[in-house]
């Protein structure tokens, strides 16, 4: 059978003062993703590598590292694509490493919630919500996130500014901001327009080359700066009291 | 917890042509800003009555060769924002093209608007 050689990167805190690289060579199989190569690794030829993993189906969002110098969902990426290799795996960039491929995200689990990604609104009179399929088309494809973190690391603006909100967490605010039951638009603002907000975002559209599951967090962080300019304009120009 | 800091290599910008265009992009402003006091300079120097010395400084190889990499950054800029549009303003039951189109369409009218004022006045 033939095999492939994955290049892994190791780092072992309180041991290692740098990451360094190990090879291992797994089988090529046609229906093996990298992940599947890296539980070989950890099965049969060396227990002691770290990484996450959850659903192998794209689902969790666990599974993100940098293969051949990407971002990509370690589950969903073949290695028949990589042949003959040999394939390269890192951590996921931008983000500290706790220990050989699993990164710390906190930076983001900190930035999410100031966005406010929850309905802002007040339950209805009687029954339940409604919204015509066309309402939820508005802001569908941002509530497809993950939170795999893929985009903030294709991001270089995330690497050069650490405290930018991000792509995932701006399109999330914008989940909601776009949701036909939302009234937290306003709420959102002061974080979401802020010089870390959206105006940090310079359209590099990497966020959106890197995202497994098409939320194009460039698209939604652009339609907000022009939200958002618009909003501005009309504090601008009109009264307190006839704005919204 | 002695998590590793993974740091930016110098060259970052060159692993991928979307970096190479985002640093280009940034680079821009510079000529952008150049533009707007070349712009200005040239008004005051018609107001002056000055302006066939701008005229001849204007021809000089330097201010030549600067104001032709100016122009080559603010067309990177100014296509570069373009494509941007269609993410930006999304018109219910418009097609994104169309308000790209629009843009592009826009650009030609104020460019031979310009282009009679200072050619043919
Ligand atoms: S926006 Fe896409 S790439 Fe970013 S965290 Fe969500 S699913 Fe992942
Ligand atoms: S293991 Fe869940 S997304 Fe890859």
């Amino acid at each position: 059978m033939s095999t492939i050689t994955m290049e892994v990167t190791r780092y072992r805190p309180g041991e290692d003062s740098e990451p360094t690289v190990q090879s291992y060579e797994v089988p090529l199989r046609k229906e093996w993703a990298v992940l599947d190569g890296l539980n070989h690794i950890k099965d049969h030829l060396d227990g002691t590598l770290s990484y996450r993993w959850s659903c192998r189906m794209g689902i969790c969002g666990s599974c993100g590292m940098t293969v051949n110098g990407r971002p990509v969902l370690s589950c969903a990426s073949f290695l028949v694509d990589y042949a003959p290799g040999p394939v390269r795996v890192e951590p996921l960039r931008n983000f500290p490493v706790i220990r050989d491929l699993v990164v710390d995200i906190s930076d983001f689990m900190e930035k999410l919630p100031r966005v406010k990604p929850w309905l802002i609104a007040d339950p209805p009179e009687e029954g339940e919500f409604l919204q015509t399929p066309e309402e939820m088309d508005e802001y569908k494809k941002y509530s497809m996130c993950i939170n795999c973190m893929l985009c903030y690391s294709a991001c270089p603006v995330y690497a050069l500014e650490p405290e930018f909100l991000g792509p995932a967490a701006i399109a999330l605010g914008q989940r909601y901001n776009l949701d036909s039951r939302d009234h937290g638009a306003e709420d959102r603002r002061d974080v979401l327009a802020s010089a870390e907000g959206a105006w940090a975002c310079t359209f590099v559209g990497e966020c959106s080359t890197a995202c497994p599951k098409g939320v194009d967090p460039a698209g939604a962080i652009q339609r907000y700066k022009l939200t958002a300019a618009v909003a501005a304009m009309k504090d601008f120009l009109m009264p307190r009291g006839a704005r919204r | 917890m002695t998590a590793y800091r993974q740091h930016i290599p110098l060259f970052w910008w060159l692993r991928q042509w979307s970096y190479l265009v985002f640093v280009l992009r940034e680079l821009s402003s510079v000529f952008v800003a150049w533009f707007v006091v070349y712009l200005l300079m040239l008004v005051s120097a018609i107001g002056d009555g000055t302006y066939a010395d701008f005229q001849a400084w204007s021809g000089h190889g330097w201010v030549l060769v600067l104001n032709v990499v100016a122009l080559a950054f603010l067309l990177l800029h100014a296509v570069t924002w373009f494509a941007l549009a269609p993410r930006a303003m999304v018109v219910p039951h418009v097609p994104p093209w169309v308000v790209l189109v629009a843009h592009y369409l826009a650009w030609i009218v104020l460019s031979a608007g310009v282009a009679w004022v200072v050619l043919l006045r």
